[in-house]
């Protein structure tokens, strides 16, 4: 049966335009709305199913004030069974501090009774891409780390549990076999996240959560400033109109590997 | 690099639904030289259109909103985008039952195909709906979808086919020029285009652009949460729009509308989440649209369960999942009712805070506005020129919003008034009518006592005379002192605030003939005249009823009703001629009534002037001192009792107040509030009120007003009017007298108005426009001992006696045709007035 922790993080959507705050430390998510990032959900995804095949405990944590709960509440929307919230500003939080968080909840569960076999995260947050915290929790944690993967099963074998991390890597498909305890940072693309259902939503709304306090005054990221890119500029071709358009259009879909030749 | 036409003849700013069903009717009407401009792309430019869920259920109470949708529906159809469907507003509670009846009432009134339907109908025609949750549900078989973006295109490219159009989109208005009060151009990012007429018709942006040319247009960008829940194995199979009827969950004020294999939750139950329009993102910074905004999960959570609770085994299906989740921008406004029209801007003109169910037909009658100067739907509650200045504030907008949107699916009563944004304009005797206990309603924003407390021992001086209500609903907003007021001023007399008249001077040499070509009367009298006439527009309908007094050879003064003020300040400033000025005297000027028999001896003891029957004939006016104060009195009545309106300086009206306070008591004298004079009083004598039997759909034939003689001189509707009296009216305007109030329950109860006129077992009328008679007016004639309905009959039915039936929450009760003319059912030969 397994355990998974899975680590989320209430992020702008940065679909459309980013818009940066004042002081130029962080993204405005004002107009844009709150979400967690792509590679998170994947995450949320892989530790769903994970944990819904062996019946196991999947929990979602995430540091951030008290707006954050409403991604708790959505991991719960399609899942997860259990949910901690570390209550602090997260621009406060720098990567090291984000990692000994964790560490943290991982180790106060543990001696709960509850020890997370496996922890996985995003393989960045979509507002800071500091790429650090996975590996900086395995260092903490002494685990092993896989880094980048799209996929995770985990599987039984002769050693005990292991995971079984995919990804793709420079030269091509990289396949890892790590026997638990174990860390995994996901990069999206390996799962399709689903949406909540409406029991899902309604009972995520009951899940009592977890709410604990950091456990160390954060050092923050040493971040100075943040600047946007100067915009790309989007160039519209018309295709045509009406019918007349259609052979455009099927190109295009081929181009894009949208439609098979 | 200038993309946009030089000149036009007429600018539409806006793509949406409004924009694009504008440009079609004004190109039908043969408009040409047409440019329309919106911020976004084509088709979707991503206003409220856009994200609108579509569907169309076709009963409000309100008479011009509902003929709005008919015509919209027509016109949907008539484009090959309307999918009928059925829609249900389901009851979770009796009181939402009786509410549903209510809606059945407006049903018959409009001639909408409705009827009250079992949670077993209901279930029979929607299988996933949990029957046991409702008590029953209203009916609507001509409920539909439509797609409002095909119909905006194909009306858009009927227009550009005609030759009419050019539609310019990504293009952003910057700015608005006026010069000597007339819309001149338009300035856009893309190049500036002189225009003749501009139309804002951008839906929530419009006010940002109507503040380019200073004009308030006042709505306010609201949040209307919706989910889409799917795909539902249940649903499958269907393909295209819509198979299965729409749900309104009434008492959760929330919907369920199906949609292909999805099922789509709206809900209006949530907090008022609103925005200002400068605030909405622009379409590079939204994700989806600048009117679709991020869901906010915890508004929804009770929708949500609601909803559940109703369609458990559809929403619980395994595979459908909450695949689209927003919080859509729409429109709202103080009142609910849209904002058409030309604005203060000569040429500019507003078609905002419309829904897709009028789009269409606004977009019909606005064109026929613009082009005519009159539209076939009256459209006199959505007159932009409705506004008050208090009502222009985006804090009144924001205040009562806030307060209104929750009602969205609300029981609303149909004289309920509003909390929030209340004491904007005071009598200067309020705190008087304060001590006295006065019960205030809204009128314009003036608080206006509606009855007083302090008679209220009169109620059990007059016992059952006075009428009383057992039912809540009827008895609701309403009070039985308001009929003992009436029987004391009928027997003593009584003294009103009416300051919240709106009351301009025409002044200058062209005093007259502006009056004269605005007034059917002649106004063309002696100075000391009082002249009471109909105002009409050019197709013969009413625009207003009011007084005007000559004051001097080049000064007359208009005194009308508060609500609709401002619209017949702005008609009389439109009309003016031969350099006549208008200058409001609202703020200037309080009035005060005193009526009832004894209202010559109170006035007499205040005054040396010669208040005699002779010295002070009926309709005349001259200034008199009344307790030393100087005052303009008018003999006039609305409550067909010998009296006067006092017109005095605000600052004097407490002492004027005061005095006939004190003098009157001794006669047994009493303040009394609207009620008398906006009800009892005036249905008593059959007076006519504008926007209850008087509106521009309605003539001075049907409603029974026509004089003997024509005047001369021309006026505003004349050779309509004149056509009018050559032709033998379709409708005729009636005072009922209901004869048994016992309903089934035994409880008796009392119409409101609105409720439709049967016969006597039941059959539904037609008038010869094809109307069905509803009542205008209801109310209590305590002098009659009569409940007295208003309505406009088919002609055969308009005789003395006829035996009909009024539809009250679906039970009928017997009424009995007592005038078919202005005659009053009390003191016909008005001997009380001399």
């Amino acid at each position: 049966m397994a355990d998974v922790l899975v680590c989320v993080k209430r992020v702008p959507d940065i679909t459309e335009e980013v818009v940066l705050s004042e002081d130029g430390l962080s993204v405005d998510g004002r107009r844009s709305g709150f979400t967690m990032s792509a590679h998170e959900e994947c995450a949320v995804e892989l530790a769903v199913q994970a944990t819904a095949a062996s019946g196991g405990q999947a929990t979602v944590m995430t540091i951030g004030d008290a707006e954050a709960v409403e991604q708790l509440r959505n991991a719960l929307a399609v899942g997860c069974t259990a949910a901690t919230h570390v209550l602090g500003e997260p621009f406060a939080f720098g990567p090291a501090d984000v990692a000994s968080e964790i560490a943290a909840v991982v180790r106060d569960h543990e001696a709960e009774g509850r020890s997370h076999d496996l922890v996985l995260l995003g393989n960045d947050a979509a507002d800071s891409g500091d790429f650090q915290v996975g590996i900086r929790l395995a260092y903490e944690l002494g685990r092993p780390v896989v880094n980048g993967a799209s996929t995770v099963v985990i599987e039984d074998s002769p050693e005990g549990p292991v995971v079984v991390a995919v990804g793709e890597g420079p030269e091509g498909q990289e396949t890892y076999r790590v026997t638990l305890p174990a860390v995994v940072t996901i990069r999206e693309g390996g799962v399709e996240p689903r949406y909540p259902s409406v029991p899902g939503r309604l009972k995520a709304k009951k899940v009592p959560i977890e709410e604990r306090q950091p456990v160390a005054e954060p050092k923050g990221g040493g971040r100075v400033k943040m600047t946007l890119p100067p915009p790309t500029p989007s160039a519209v071709t018309i295709l045509g109109e009406g019918p007349a358009a259609a052979s455009a259009v099927v190109d295009v879909f081929e181009k894009l590997g949208v439609l098979a030749k | 690099m200038a993309e946009v036409p030089g000149s036009a003849r007429c600018v539409v700013i806006g793509a949406g639904i409004v924009g694009n069903s504008l440009v079609h009717h004004l190109a039908k009407l043969g408009w040409t030289d047409i440019v329309q401009l919106d911020q976004g792309p084509l088709p979707n430019p991503g206003g409220s259109t856009g994200h609108a869920s579509n569907f169309i259920f076709l009963t409000d109470h309100s008479r011009e909103i509902t003929d709005l949708t008919l015509d919209s529906v027509e016109q949907y159809k008539e484009l090959g985008v309307f999918t009928q469907c059925g829609g249900f507003e389901v009851a979770r509670t009796e009181e939402r039952m009786e509410e549903l009846r209510r809606r059945m009432s407006s049903a018959k009134a409009w001639g909408i195909e409705a009827e009250m339907v079992s949670p077993e109908f209901v279930q029979e025609k929607v299988p996933f709906l949990d029957k046991d949750q409702i008590i029953g549900a209203f009916w609507q078989p001509g409920v539909g979808v439509v797609d409002s973006l095909r119909a905006g295109t194909i009306m858009r490219e009927r227009a550009i086919e005609a030759g009419a159009l050019t539609t310019v989109p990504n293009v952003e208005v910057t700015g608005l020029d006026v010069e000597d009060g007339r819309v001149r151009r338009v300035h856009t990012d893309k190049g500036t285009i002189e225009a003749e007429y501009v139309v804002i018709a951008c839906g929530v942006w419009s006010p940002k652009i109507g503040d380019m040319a200073g004009v308030s247009i006042p709505l306010t960008p609201a949040v209307h949460q919706m989910i889409s829940v799917g795909p539902c194995p249940q649903l499958a199979g269907e393909t295209g729009e819509i198979t299965f009827p729409i749900v309104r969950d009434m008492d959760t004020f929330c919907y369920e509308r199906q949609h292909g294999a999805d099922m789509e939750v709206g809900s209006y139950a949530h907090r008022a989440i609103l925005m200002e329009p400068e605030d909405i993102p622009t379409i590079e910074q939204s994700k989806l649209s600048p009117t679709e905004l991020p869901f906010t999960e915890d508004d929804f959570d009770t929708q949500l369960e609601q909803a559940y609770e109703l369609m458990p085994e559809l929403l619980g299906a395994d595979g459908a999942e909450i695949r689209y989740a927003i919080n859509g921008l729409l429109s709202l406004t103080c009142d609910g009712a849209p904002i058409l029209g030309e604005s203060h801007v000569k040429g500019l003109w507003t078609a905002s805070a419309v829904w897709i169910k009028e789009g269409p037909g606004v977009g019909r009658a606005v064109a026929e506005w613009m082009t005519q100067g009159w539209s076939e739907i009256d459209l006199a509650s959505s007159d932009i020129a409705r506004f008050h200045e208090h009502q222009k504030r985006r804090e009144h907008t924001r205040l009562r919003t806030t307060e209104s949107f929750i009602k969205t699916y609300g029981i609303i009563h149909p004289n309920e008034q509003y909390e929030s944004d209340r004491d904007q304009r005071r009598a200067p005797m309020h705190e008087s009518q304060q001590k006295l206990g006065a019960f205030c309603f809204e009128t314009a924003g003036w608080e206006r006592p509606h009855w007083y407390e302090s008679n209220a021992p009169l109620v059990e001086q007059y016992g059952d005379a006075v009428m009383p209500r057992e039912h809540e609903w009827d008895s609701r907003w309403w009070s039985p002192i308001i009929n003992a007021e009436h029987l004391r001023m009928r027997e003593a007399a009584g003294v009103i605030d009416l300051t919240a008249f709106q009351i301009f001077d025409i002044e200058g040499p062209g005093a007259l003939d502006s009056v004269q070509q605005t007034c059917v009367a002649q106004c063309d009298v002696a100075v000391g005249k009082v002249i009471y006439t109909p105002v009409l527009d050019a197709h013969g309908g009413f625009r207003s009823d009011l007084t005007v007094m000559r004051l001097g050879d080049d000064h007359f003064r208009v005194v009308t009703g508060g609500a609709h003020g401002p619209a017949d300040h702005q008609w009389f400033a439109d009309h003016l001629v031969g350099g006549a000025t208008i200058t409001d005297r609202t703020d200037d000027v309080s009035t005060i009534g005193l009526w009832g028999p004894k209202a010559r001896d109170i006035l007499a003891s205040l005054t040396d002037a010669d208040v005699s029957g002779e010295g002070f004939p009926m309709l005349t006016c001259r200034e008199i001192t009344v307790a030393g104060v100087n005052v303009l009195a008018s003999r006039i009545s609305y409550v067909g009792e010998l009296g006067w309106e006092l017109y005095v300086d605000m600052a004097d009206a407490p002492t004027l107040w005061q005095a006939l306070l004190d003098t009157g008591d001794s006669h047994g004298t009493v303040p009394m509030g609207i009620g008398v004079y906006g009800t009892t009083g005036r249905i008593e004598k059959g007076y006519r009120a504008y926007g209850m039997e008087l509106d521009a759909e309605r003539t001075i034939v049907e409603a029974g007003m026509q004089r003997p003689k024509v005047k001369a001189a021309d006026f505003v509707g004349k050779e309509a009017y004149l056509a009018q009296r050559e032709t033998a009216p379709k409708a005729v305007l009636c005072t009922l007298t209901v004869e048994d109030h016992t309903s089934a329950s035994g409880v008796k109860r009392y119409m409101l108005g609105g409720e439709p006129i049967l016969t006597r077992d039941g059959g539904t009328l037609t008038d010869g426009h094809g109307h069905h008679p509803y009542v205008t007016t209801a109310g209590s004639a305590p002098s009659l001992g009569k409940h007295v309905l208003l309505a406009y009959l088919p002609v055969e039915q308009a005789k003395i006696g006829t035996e009909l039936a009024v539809s009250y929450m679906e039970e009928l009760y017997p009424v009995v045709v007592g005038s078919v003319d202005a005659t009053p059912l009390f003191d016909p030969s008005n001997e009380r007035m001399r």
